[in-house]
This record gives structure tokens, C-alpha cells and sequence, in this order.
């Protein structure tokens, strides 16, 4: 079955506390897909850090390759305020 | 017997100061992140060696293993896991990549 942007989103914020988590279909496939996520459980870790954090939440969908590729754009609360967005 | 394949992997990661196991091969890679990592390490002229898991699924599964890390490209510098594609770029971007790379060639 194929993932959707709300499962994916429901299955982030479930384990990891965010103030923002935006979803895009890279490929137009439904299993190439970018996330954005503004969450202070970022705050002082290293980059391999944060991206474990959300191959560990969506370790499932990940193994069993619903989710085939994922790109993660990753910001604490004070980064994405400095991007002015 | 399972784990021979750990061992294998911990040896390249050891002997290389970059290793990439990518999908293909340098010149002719097979998938977009694959591509962009290479691209990224070529642009700081560094030598590095790379392995094509899609020749050998029991490198794929065993690199998946090794780092604890789910997607490939994995880069390794001077035998430390440091990312996938993404992160590779961000620090490329951030200019922290030049300063690793310089690091492991002792410059």
C-alpha cells in the first residue's frame, strides 16, 4: 500500500516533537519523497544524529520500502526563523 | 559466516580515506543521490574509492547493517560514517566537508 504524506506526517510527530513538517511526492511516484522539519529535538546534534531520528521513526515504511528514497531538510526552531521563512 | 561480510566492508571503510558505496559506479551512476555524491566528492579533487552495491546484494544489505544507516549512498571518511547524500551536500554547503577531507589526507 502506498504511503501518504499524511501517514508519513502522523507517524513524525508521533515520536518526534515539531513545530512544522511539510511533505513533498518528489517523483510524483508516492515513494520518493522530501520531508522539511522544524523540530527543537534537533537542538545540538550533529546532522547524522538528526537524520537517524527520522530513519528511526519511519524505520518501518523505510524497510519495507513504501518509502524508497527520502530527502530530509531538518532545521531547529532557531535555524528556520534565520531562513526568514 | 553472515558477518564475513561486516568484515569485508570494515576493511575498505579502514584502508580507503573515502569510501562510497553508491548505486553504479563513478562514471556511470545509477541513481540521482548517487550521482550528486559523487559530483560533490570530485569537486575537491580527493581520491576515493567506491563500491556499486547493486553488483552485490549482499554488500547492500551488509552496508545497510554495518553503519545502522537504511539508504545508499553511504560515504565513509577515514573510517568514519558520515552521511548519505544529503548530508554530504549540507556540509558541502556549510563548507565543513573541506576541512574532513583535508583532516583525512593529513593537509
Amino acid at each position: 500500500m502506498m504511503i501518504t504524506p499524511e501517514e508519513i506526517k502522523e507517524t513524525l510527530a508521533k515520536v518526534l516533537p515539531a513545530s512544522l513538517i511539510e511533505t513533498q511526492d518528489l517523483t510524483g511516484g508516492g515513494d520518493h519523497w522530501q520531508v522539511i522539519i522544524v523540530s527543537p529535538a534537533f537542538e545540538g546534534r550533529g546532522l547524522l544524529e538528526q537524520q537517524r531520528m527520522v530513519n528511526d521513526a519511519l524505520k518501518e515504511a523505510m524497510n519495507s520500502e513504501r518509502i524508497h528514497a527520502l530527502t530530509m531538510k531538518l532545521y531547529t526552531p532557531a535555524q528556520w526563523e534565520k531562513l526568514g521563512s | 559466516m553472515a558477518d564475513e561480510i561486516l568484515t569485508q566492508i570494515e576493511e575498505k571503510v579502514k584502508k580507503n580515506k573515502v569510501m562510497l558505496y553508491m548505486k553504479g559506479t563513478p562514471d556511470f551512476p545509477q541513481c540521482g543521490f548517487s550521482a550528486h555524491t559523487v559530483e560533490i566528492l570530485k569537486s575537491y579533487g580527493v581520491p576515493f574509492a567506491s563500491e556499486d552495491v547493486l553488483a552485490d546484494p549482499t554488500v547492500r544489505e551488509g552496508i545497510k547493517r554495518y553503519s545502522n544507516w537504511p539508504t545508499i549512498p553511504q560515504i565513509y571518511i577515514d573510517g568514519k560514517f558520515v552521511g548519505g547524500c544529503d548530508i554530504l551536500h549540507e556540509l558541502h554547503e556549510r563548507g565543513e566537508l573541506e576541512p574532513i577531507l583535508n583532516a583525512a589526507f593529513g593537509k
